[in-house]
This record gives C-alpha cells, structure tokens and sequence, in this order.
C-alpha cells in the first residue's frame, strides 16, 4: 500500500471525480454512488462508507470536489449529528439502518434533549421512558427543537431511571416522529419568526433496539452528539451554501438547502450584520462623528480578532495540533460581537430604531438585528455556561458544587412546569 | 503564515521564555528599572551574544539572521512576558527599522552590522512636546551645512535616548510645513550640542529621554524630503512589534493572576472556586486570546507584505491597548489588597500596560487611523 499524503489523496479523488461525477444524476442516485466510493465521509472508517483518512486530507477532498463541481453527501441539519453519534455509539445494525439514509439525505433528523424544565442543565431531563416487553413507551416535552416538523427520526434524551443520580439515570433513543404519539407545535420567538418547535410526546412507543449504547448511559451519548454540534457550528454554515452553478443536480441540492435554511432566514441578524454598519453609517451621515467612528471602530476591532481567533483555532485542528484555549473562545467571542453590533446599529439609527417592518430601516432588517441578537449569548450555551466551561476545563479552576450529584433524582429539587 | 506557528517558531519561543525566565526575574527587573539607564551593557551582550536577538530582524548581507517580523514578535512577546529590561525595542523596532526604512544600501551596510552584532544601540526621535505620533507636527530643524546638516529644536518621549549610541531625528527643512520638507538624520549618542535629559517615567522598566539639540552635526539617512513616508512606516511596524509585546505581558498577568487566585484562601476555599473569579477569568482569556489573533495576524501582514496592513497594525494596537490595560485592572482587583503594594510584582506589569497603551498612539488614536486607512 502506497503512502498516504495530500498529493496522493488528491490524485485518488480527482481520478474518481473524473470518472464517475455526471450534474445529470439525481441528488440521492449521485450520493449513494459517493457513500459507496468512501468519499462522502472520507474520515469515516472503510466499514461504513469511508476511507479512514486523517482529518488533515478533509480541504485537499473538499477542494477537488469544488474544483469539478461535485455536489457533496447532505450535510445540512441534525443529520449531521445524528451519523457522528450513531457512528460512535451504534450497533452495526443501527449503522446499516440510518447512516446511509442520513448521507443521502433521504430522511432527516431532529434532536430531542431541551425541555421546559431543563436548559442548561440538559442532564435534568425529565421526559420518561418505561420498558414494555419489547419497547419503550415515552411521555414528555421537549422544546428548541429545530427542523421537528420535517424530521423522520429524533435524538431523544429520556430518563430510565429515576432512583439513580442525574446523569446515570438518562438512556438515548432514536425516536420515529412520525407516529401518533408526537405532536409538533411552532414556538413563536420575540422577534416574529419561529424557527424552534416544542414536541409534545404523549406514549409514543420506541423499538428496545433503537436505544443507542446502552441503558443509563444516555449522557455519554449526548455529549458525543453536543460535541459534534460545536464542532460542526462553522462547518456546517459553510456546506449550507448552494452552488449556482445549472443542472439537474444542482437544482435539487438547492431547493434541499433552501427548504433546510428557510427557518433560519434571521440568523445573519442574530450574529449582528457587521458588514451593514459602515454603509449604514455612510447612508445616516453620522460615519464623521467621531464619537460614532470610535464605537465603529470598537467593533470592527472585535470582530476582526475574533474572526482571527476562530481561524487560529480551524488552523491548529488542520495540522493536528492540540486545541489550545483558542478553541474555546469563539461562542462568547461571538456574543460579545453581536451585542456591540447592536449597539452601534442602534446609534446609527437614532430615531429609526424605534420602527419595525417596512417603516423601520432597510425594511426591517435593522429592527430584526436588534430583537435578535439577544439569542445569540443563551442559543446552544449560554455565556455563563460557556464562561464556567472556560473556567473549569481550559483554565482548570475548581469546579462548581454540585448539590444534586450523588442524589436519587427523583429526590432533586427541580421545576414545578414541565 | 498567520494563523499558525511552525515548530521552529514553537521551539525558539520556548528557548527564549525558558532564557528569560533565568536571567529577567522580577528581582532583576527591580534592580535594573532603579537605575538611570535602565538596563545594562553585560545583560544586553548576553541577549545578543547567547541568542543573536538583535540580528534576528536584519538581513544576512548586514550581519543578521534575516527572519521576519513573525520571528521578531515572538522576541517581543517574550520580552513582554519577562518585562526584560533591555533596549532592545529602541534598537532593533526604531532604530534599525527606521535605517531600513529610510536608509541607502551604503548606509545599511554602514550602520547595520553594529546593531546586528549588539555593539550599537539605537533609536528614533520623532514626537516632540506636544506628544504626536504623527510625522506632521514635526518643529525641529535640518539646516544645511557643509557636506552636511545641523539640527536645531527638541525631542521627547525618546525610548533610551539618554542612552542610544545612535539616534535617527525626524526632522524638517527650514519654512516647510506638513508632511513635506521631512527628512531622517542619524546622529551620534555623544554629538557636541546635543544635551539628554532621562525623563521621570511612570514606567520604571521603560525609559524616555528628552532631547536639545543646539547646532548638532547629522548626517542625512537615505533621500531628502522622503521622511514623512519612511516613519509612517516604521510606526506601523512599531504598532506592530509593540502589540505583541503587550500580548506577551497581558498573558503573564492573566497567569499570575490566576494561580493566585488557585492558592488564595478565603471563606475555606480557594477564591478561585467563586463564579465571579471563574466568569473573570474567562473573560480575561477570551480578551488576551483575541488581542494575541490581532497581533499574530498583523505580524504576518508585514512579512506578507498585506496592501492594509496599515489597518491591520492599528487593530492589533487598538486592541492590545484595551486588552493589556484591562487584564492589569483585573489582575490587581483579584490579587485584592497586597497587589496595590509595591512588593507585589503586579504593578510592574500594570505600568508597562499603561505607557505601552500610550506610546505610539492609544487606542483612540488607532481606532480612528483605522478607520481612515480602511476608507482609503
């Protein structure tokens, strides 16, 4: 077997590339041909549907597959996730049943760990799985559920046991939405859109062998899942982007990302719109005050060291460095950003920032960013827990009391709701 | 590269903290930061003699190791961390950045080689009493005389001054007015009619003189009238240099502080253990790791030869300013009450954040240059 390195690797893709890419296939027959070749999921072992090549050959893949224009496996969505789990903690015969329906995209997934009760402290799920001969019957609600309407399957955290402590009474189950006992409800946020479901699960019945690993180990799954979830964060928006180029294909990988993204239409505003403000300033006649130029500055300063830090942190991961604090850093870096945005865009616009909708600025667009941002520092960890994060894994400072460690749960003291 | 370090890079970071770690402890920043010049000829010798530290910048043909600004940097963090005392920032940032520059061949050739080999230590003139770090407020004269010229006025806020062997005066021609008539002079530490006064810095381990210059032979270092654009560079490149070595600093506080904050008992447990200290902490890292991207990225935009790096420098000094400044305040606030005596080290590190947010423009000033060299 030859040596493995990036001019080798190139020259195995772009070979297969040539060979076998046609924009006339459809969008599932083309990706079931690129999970049988290993290409779809490179680093995913030769058994299931990869090549088990380093992280570091990923770019030299991905850039041939630009370079020719290949459409890619689907990677938008929980889907994502729920592969990387299922990878790790799946029986093979969970891997033959959902890997290659994930990779295809054919069916989608949801994740199913928020509940009413239980934000940041996801191990404090209360929703209930009870064995029954064969299955689970589970009860409860779970909430912040993206994509929940459209989904085929859901990550479920459910609890087993409730005389063990927190974390050890908690199973993980692949839950079939679409069954009578799953109710779907919209959950309308305080900027108008609703991006986010509440799941209503009243008996709904899982198969014994679609828990994945196995009874009360259920937290160990989900932080394999959460852990994907924050690496995947950059990654993902950058496969969310259609390729404009024409043909069948690329029509249906298109209107899969359009119906994917539709939901988030408001996430660029959550994040700030940095790129809005200069032009904003320019547009308003106040980019020569010098008091307005100082918060401008203030915030192109951020945002410019934090884009560094979050490329500093994607470059050590390339070359297989260890994370250093870096990697960190980004979720609260990206808070503060979004919070001085909205600040100067609230300057900018004086008087303008009272309206909303066609009589608010660039048609509402400025508005949204206001009543938006706020999501950005609680949305998949909120800064206190990214600071107790920082403070107690990167910085090795003492570790918070835990009082409900050790406890029965159903002894903790938790939510009268939910 | 900018966004990564390679392993030699790593390995002489190492080399250099392990180096500076023996011979700058803060009982040897004490002692050299009490006396007038502020460091000393046997110390300065061993940084050029066991590590070469004064070449590193200069190119091959002039005696020097001829690595970039990103190898220049790690020097500069190093330094910071240490607080060495050393002019090394004078001599190899103004002096010798301004000589390459502004200088001819046959004056690199002339000049270079004795900084290299750390025989010669050098600085710039630039800012006067008003305390501009712009070419344009520039009063002292050039006058020409002879084969050569002769300076009159003063200079202030000069980084070793009283002690560089070789100074570069930034200086205009007589009538002229603005950013034209400027030239770039090399004068010699001991000229007749140049009088130096070490000023009384608030930062001890960073000395500053002020100079007179009554009727001081010069010698013009490279073209008449081009020295409006050779300083504007030489600030960019010293923005540079400075926000590493402030990142360099700011890391050492936010260590400091926190293994302070590990060992300090109060209500039976570390200080460390409240969320208050951990959420600080945290903050202080994400502030340091960010102004660090900043400098990083700058460093490499100058050795890339980036089309904005201009505004890329004062990013990186806008936010080491902030950042350094900041994580001294908290550093002091998490020591509590000892870290506002003079036994503790703290106050070193915050003095030198304060006149390292002053010196070459703070944060306001490289805010608004940043904006005007984006628009541009």
């Amino acid at each position: 077997m030859s040596e493995i390195n990036e001019a080798s690797v190139r020259a195995e893709v772009r070979a297969w590339l040539e060979a076998n890419w046609n924009p006339d296939y459809g969008l599932v027959e083309w990706r079931n041909k690129l999970v049988d070749s290993g290409w779809g999921a490179p680093t995913w072992p030769k058994r299931w549907y990869g090549r088990d090549l380093p992280q570091a050959m990923v770019p030299v893949i991905e850039e041939e597959f630009k370079r020719i224009g290949a459409v890619g496996v689907a990677r938008v969505g929980i889907r994502v996730l729920a592969a990387a789990t299922i990878l790790t903690h799946g029986t093979d015969a969970q891997k033959e049943r959902f890997l290659r329906t994930s990779m295809t995209g054919e069916e989608a997934w949801c994740q199913l760990f928020s509940e009413p009760g239980s934000g940041s402290d996801a191990a404090g799920a209360v929703t209930r799985a009870d064995r029954k001969g064969d299955h689970w019957v589970i009860n409860g609600q779970k909430l912040w559920t993206s994509g929940a309407q459209k989904a085929d399957w859901g990550l479920l955290l459910a609890r087993t046991d409730w005389d063990k402590p927190k974390h050890a009474g908690l199973s993980y189950f692949i839950l079939n939405m679409r069954q009578p006992g799953v109710t779907v409800q919209p959950l309308k946020q305080m900027n108008g859109h609703a991006t986010f479901n509440q799941v209503f699960i009243t008996d709904a019945i899982v198969p014994a062998d679609h828990m994945l690993d196995r009874e009360g180990n259920g937290w160990a799954v989900t932080t394999t899942t959460l852990m994907h979830e924050r690496r995947g964060a950059d990654a993902l928006r950058g496969w969310a982007v259609a390729s404009d180029r024409r043909g069948r294909i690329y029509e249906e990988e298109r209107a899969e990302i359009e119906v994917a993204l539709a939901p988030y239409k408001w996430y660029p505003q959550r994040a700030g719109r940095i790129d809005l403000v200069i032009p904003r300033a320019r547009e308003t006649g106040c980019f020569d005050d010098p008091v307005v130029r100082q918060e401008i500055a203030k915030l192109l300063v951020l945002a410019k060291s934090a884009e560094w830090t979050a490329r500093r942190a994607r470059t050590a991961q390339e070359q297989g460095k260890p994370q250093g604090p870096e990697g960190s850093l980004g979720k609260l870096a990206a808070s503060n950003v979004a919070r001085a945005a909205a600040r100067v865009h609230t300057q900018i616009s004086g008087a303008d920032a009272l309206l909303t909708g066609a009589d608010g600025a660039l048609n509402g667009t400025i508005a949204e960013i206001l009543v938006s941002v706020p999501a950005t520092s609680i949305a998949g960890g909120t800064d206190e827990i990214q600071r107790n994060i920082i403070a107690e894994r990167v910085l090795n400072m003492p570790r918070d009391p835990s009082p409900d460690a050790g406890k029965p749960f159903r002894d903790v003291p938790r939510n009268a709701v939910g | 590269m900018k966004f990564s370090f390679t392993h030699e890079q790593d390995e002489f970071r190492s080399s250099l903290r392990r180096f500076f770690a023996d011979h700058s402890p803060s009982k040897e920043v004490r002692r050299l930061m009490d006396t007038e010049a502020g460091w000393e000829r046997a110390g300065w010798q061993a940084l050029n003699r066991d590590l070469g530290l004064a070449a590193v910048r200069i190119p091959e043909a002039f005696g020097g190791h001829g690595f970039g600004f990103t190898e220049h940097c790690i020097v500069h963090e190093e330094m910071g961390r240490a607080l060495v005392c050393a002019p090394y920032f004078s001599t190899t940032v103004l002096g010798a950045g301004a000589i390459l520059n502004a200088g001819s061949a046959l004056q690199h050739e002339a000049l270079l080689p004795g900084i290299a080999a750390g025989d010669t230590i050098a600085t710039l003139a630039a800012t006067e009493d008003g305390g501009r770090w712009d070419a344009a407020s520039t009063t002292l004269t050039a006058t020409r005389s002879g084969n050569g010229y002769r300076l009159n006025g003063h200079k202030s806020y000069v980084l070793d001054g009283h002690t560089a062997d070789l100074i570069v005066v930034l200086a205009r021609a007589p009538g002229s007015t603005g950013d034209a008539g400027l030239s770039m002079f090399t004068v010699r530490g001991d000229a007749a009619g140049l009088k130096r006064r070490p000023l009384a810095t608030m930062d001890a381990t960073r000395k500053l003189a002020r100079l007179e210059f009554a009727d001081v032979p010069a010698e013009l270092l490279g073209e008449e009238g081009a020295g409006a654009g050779s300083f504007a560079r030489t600030m960019v490149e010293a923005a540079v240099c400075l926000s590493n070595e402030m990142v360099g600093g700011a890391a050492r506080l936010r260590e400091d502080a926190l293994a302070y904050a590990m060992m300090r008992m109060q209500f039976g447990r570390p200080i460390a253990a409240f969320q208050s200290m951990k959420h600080k902490q945290a903050d202080m890292l994400l502030e340091v790791e960010l102004a660090k991207s900043a400098a990083y990225f700058a460093a490499g935009a100058l050795d890339e030869g980036d089309a904005d790096v201009a505004a890329t420098a004062s990013i990186a000094k806008a936010a080491a300013s902030d950042t350094y400044l900041q994580t001294a305040i908290h550093a002091i606030q998490i020591h509590g009450g000892i870290g506002f005596t003079w036994d503790n080290d703290t106050h070193l590190w915050f003095k030198r954040a304060k006149s390292s947010e002053v010196l070459f423009g703070d944060a306001h000033f490289h805010r608004e240059q940043m904006l005007q060299h984006q628009a541009a």
